[in-house]
């Protein structure tokens, strides 16, 4: 559950709603939590002072079978027997806490798994129901903090956007891979060749139901639901469908990232909770420089084995089609090279150290240093931006789906920017364009165009010696 | 100026009020807004007393010349004059070509940007926010440089690919983009401090709507007018005269209001306004289907290193016959008309600006009612600021985009050789015996060159 401090005067004057300001939080005592507001926003929580009574709260929604196993657990360090009864049963909670986030990672890691095998389908299956649950956690959050459950429409508005613009995404990937699918069935081609246009009028149509909605005490309050909810289709929906992107081009682009980001919290975890000294950052005070560094390292030493260990499988490395004949998604191909073992000649430096002269890799390999690095080091930006933006609304958790953990949004806070930058890596660095959309847009030009491209292309060809020079007559 | 009203004590006790702008005066007038309108079509008003207009932003020389009417008149006059120099202005700029309107174009979407941001300022007391405002321009600077970035390397490839520096920052235009939008993003994170999250995060959030509205709809706006400037000139005309037509329909037989939310409109007006302005758009693409002058796709021509509209005329804008209806037949006793094509798409630009386009007003008169103010700024002497004179137009140019490239062109051709010649060598190949045994089988290509 969010704990939101309830405010008090009714709820129609849009007025108060903004009176939220930041002055409140000295008054703003809850749940035994440092009064200054700065106790534990966010999730990777080090080790802190000893003697903070651990939130209870957030063990309300731990499965059954979870508090009878773990009720057994023994506090720990009896022995020390200058510690009050309090301290004692706060350390018992943190531990149960402690095993009952562990249990929980492991359980998700394992889920990964599960749908990694079950095939690309049903990662993009998943990949939308996250999506539809992040959303429906930030919008939730917005109608708490400005208790506009009681507005007509809202509700039904805000689904209807992201259906909207759902569908836009969808049609435009649907498009891009389906192409031959598209081209046989006739009421898809018609919905493919007038998508632009059927999306921008379902848009028009919520937007028209939004103005027609405006009620007249309740201007600012619409509106700024309206502006969050478009804020967060953006950041939410966006980003998911570029990880299907991601995923079509092969799943190791999915895999890698994810399990990048997963690994570099985990790090930053362990290293700052056994070494952690020097705070980071002031928004969230448990993240130490310690961790920040230490979960560098091992991140770019994981991703680089994961990236060996992946390379090799065809099911990963390949771009993920489909099959008109069989309807459905093969993962079947010739790796690129970058998929290729290949011989590194190592610079004079490490040469000497090492008395290797190459080394053989997969140049895949090297990017995913590149990505690791921005994994640790930028990646945890993402992590700052929702934990200020739970410490501005003055929320613990974005949900309490995942006992222990929160939300899904708690989760996958720091994978956004990771799926964004992946994409924008493979579009800069990695791939060219799609052949077939080329060939689909080629095909809708006019003849005069066509021909004119014919014949750039034909001359570009010669000119590279792919084509004999002789065995096409230029008209 | 929109002017707020200084919140005393620090927690926030009193409502955020903003008085309305220094045209008003007095706190009596606030309460007469709540019922008058506060969008810019004033139309006559039903017993509501009249609003003395101070005209303290008026040049001198208008208010010399109208010192000797009465207030009302003299804000109608004001009114009218302002209008038709802004009609001349936008007259002038077409007549000084594409370089000088997308310049304007520009200038108009920076001021629409500042005038939405100072109002998020101001309702939210954030000028003392540390970073936000240098934050919000650095956020227009990077999501102008991404668009105007993919806008360049369409239009003007062949210059790009020859200059090396251009050639680096295209191939890799996406990342370095992203790169500027992650500096702002990080800069954002570092600057939060620690008693103003909420306010920080509102404006982050209200930048960044107001880069989705105004920054995107001026670039879809551009590239209207590189289709041809005639798909620039006939939708904001159209929406100009349905504003036009709307008000004079409401002054003169308005009698059933419209919507709630702006009493002053009458549905008299707006069907009056739609009629009116399909008749206008109809001659309007008459007039201008003639000349080639707008009807010619603006290119770079690398040669001159200039723009030029010169070009044979599309299907489009060549007059054809068509049949009429035998309904019509029977009433005006003609059997077939000519017209351009061009012109029955005018018929469905001006009926969305008609019919969907005042709704971008109504959410604009919604927002400024949401927030109390009266006028987005005082740039424009009796009509308020930039954006009270487009806000129906943006919902305008998406839609011109959108049918331009459903119904209208196909992709731009020196798009796709780009993206050809981005392929692999294999799939160029593939390609090429793919578009060559579809031009054969069209007959495009003789077929002895299909045996080869």
């Amino acid at each position: 559950m969010t704990e939101l401090r309830k405010r008090g005067g009714g709820g129609g004057d849009p007025d108060t709603a903004d009176n939220i300001s930041d002055k409140e939080a000295e008054s703003d005592d809850r749940l035994g939590l440092p009064g200054d507001g700065e106790g534990e926003g966010d999730v990777d929580s080090k080790t802190d002072a000893p003697d903070v009574p651990v939130s209870t709260a957030d063990t309300d929604n731990t499965p059954e079978c979870l508090n009878k196993a773990l009720k057994g657990l023994p506090p720990r360090k009896r022995r020390h027997s200058g510690h009050t009864a309090l301290q004692q049963r706060g350390r018992a909670a943190r531990w149960k806490n402690y095993w009952i986030r562990g249990l929980l990672s492991i359980c998700m890691i394992s889920g990964f798994f599960l749908i990694i095998y079950m095939g690309p389908i049903t990662l993009i299956f998943v990949v939308m129901c996250v999506q539809i649950k992040c959303f429906h956690e930030i919008i939730t959050i917005g109608y708490r903090v400005y208790r506009s459950y009681e507005l007509p429409w809202f509700r039904t508005l805000s689904w209807y956007f992201l259906i909207c613009v759902n569908y836009f995404f969808y049609g435009e990937t649907v498009a891009d891979y389906f192409g031959a699918l598209v081209r046989r069935e006739v009421p898809l081609q018609f919905l493919a060749r007038y998508h632009r246009f059927i999306s921008f009028t379902l848009y028009l149509a919520g937007f028209c139901m939004f103005v027609l909605s405006l009620v007249k005490k309740h201007y600012r309050l619409q509106f700024y639901m309206f502006a969050w909810t478009h804020v967060t289709l953006l950041i939410v929906v966006t980003q998911s469908h570029l990880v299907i992107q991601n995923l079509f081009e092969g799943m190791i682009w999915f895999i890698v990232p994810i399990s990048i980001v997963i690994c570099n919290d985990i790090m930053a975890y362990l290293f700052g909770f056994f070494f952690g000294r020097t705070p980071l950052i002031k928004l969230s005070p448990k993240k130490t420089w310690e961790g920040f560094i230490g979960g560098f390292f091992p991140t770019v030493v994981f991703g680089f084995l994961l990236a060996y260990l992946l390379s090799q499988f065809q099911y990963f490395v390949c771009p993920v089609e489909f099959n008109s004949d069989t309807n459905r998604f093969m993962v079947e191909c010739e790796p690129s090279d970058l998929f290729v073992l290949q011989e590194y000649t190592l610079p004079a430096a490490v040469q000497s150290t090492l008395r290797w002269k190459t080394v053989t890799l997969y140049p895949f390999q090297i990017h995913s240093i590149f990505l690791s690095s921005f994994a640790s080091i930028i990646g945890p930006f993402g992590g700052f931006f929702a934990s200020g933006f739970k410490r501005a609304f003055k929320i613990k958790d974005f949900a309490n789906t995942i006992p222990g953990h929160g939300g899904i949004m708690d989760r996958f806070d720091c994978q956004y920017l990771m799926a964004t930058f992946t994409h924008v890596y493979i579009g800069s660095f990695v791939r060219g364009p799609n052949p077939s959309k080329v060939l689909q847009q080629l095909l809708m030009l006019q003849p005069e165009q066509q021909l004119g491209i014919f014949h750039t292309l034909h001359s570009h060809l010669q000119e590279r010696g792919l084509l004999p020079p002789a065995a096409v007559q230029a008209e | 100026m929109t002017e707020v009203r200084h919140r005393g004590a620090k927690d926030g006790e009193p409502p955020l009020e903003q008085q309305p702008s220094e045209d008003k005066g007095s706190d009596s007038e606030l309460k007469a807004e709540k019922d008058a309108v506060s969008d810019n079509e004033s139309k006559v008003d039903s017993g509501v007393p009249e609003v003395p207009v101070s005209a303290d932003d008026t040049p001198e020389v208008l208010n010399k010349a109208l010192s000797g009417l009465s207030s009302r008149w003299k804000n109608w006059w004001v009114r009218g004059i302002l209008t038709l120099a802004m009609i001349s202005f936008f007259f002038i700029i077409i007549y000084l070509g594409p370089m000088v309107l997308m310049m304007i174009v520009l200038c108009v979407q920076i001021k629409c940007f500042q005038e939405i941001i100072t109002i998020g300022y101001s309702v939210y007391h954030s000028y003392d926010l540390p970073w936000f405002r240098t934050l919000s321009w650095y956020f227009l600077l990077c999501v102008n440089y991404f668009f105007y970035g993919e806008t360049v390397t369409d239009y003007f490839f062949t210059l790009v690919q020859r200059e090396e520096p251009l050639r680096i920052l295209s191939k890799y235009h996406r990342f370095i983009s992203f790169a500027l939008y992650l500096t702002g993003f990080c800069m954002f994170v570092l600057s939060l401090v620690k008693k103003h999250y909420r306010l920080q995060f509102y404006m982050f959030g209200w930048t960044h709507v107001t880069l989705l509205i105004v920054v995107t709809q001026s670039h879809l706006i551009i590239h209207n007018l590189f289709e041809g400037m005639i798909w620039f000139i006939v939708p904001i005309s159209c929406v100009i005269c349905n504003d036009i037509m709307a008000y004079m329909f409401g002054f003169f037989f308005g009698r059933t209001p419209l919507i709630k939310l702006s009493p002053k409109k009458t549905w008299e007006g707006f069907i009056g306004g739609l009629f009116s302005t399909i008749v206008f758009g109809i001659m309007l693409s008459y007039v201008m289907a003639g000349v080639r002058y707008f009807v010619c796709p603006v290119e770079f021509n690398n040669d001159s290193n200039s723009f030029q509209v010169d070009c044979e005329p599309s299907d489009l804008f060549q007059l054809q016959d068509y049949t009429l209806p035998g309904v019509l037949e029977s009433v005006t006793g003609w059997t077939t008309v000519r017209l351009y094509p061009f012109q029955i798409h005018s018929i469905a630009l001006s009926s969305f600006a008609s019919i969907v386009g005042p709704f971008g007003g109504f959410f604009a008169s919604g927002f400024k009612r949401a927030f109390k103010i009266k006028d987005f700024a005082n740039t424009i002497p009796g009509h308020g600021g930039i954006m009270d004179r487009f806000d129906c137009q943006y919902l305008m140019a998406t839609f011109v985009n959108v049918y331009i490239a459903s119904f209208i062109r196909g992709p731009n051709p020196s798009k796709v050789i780009q993206q050809l010649l981005a392929l692999r060598p294999d799939q160029q190949l593939y390609i090429f015996h793919s578009l060559k045994a579809h031009l054969t089988e069209k007959g495009l290509l003789p077929a002895v060159e299909a045996a080869a």
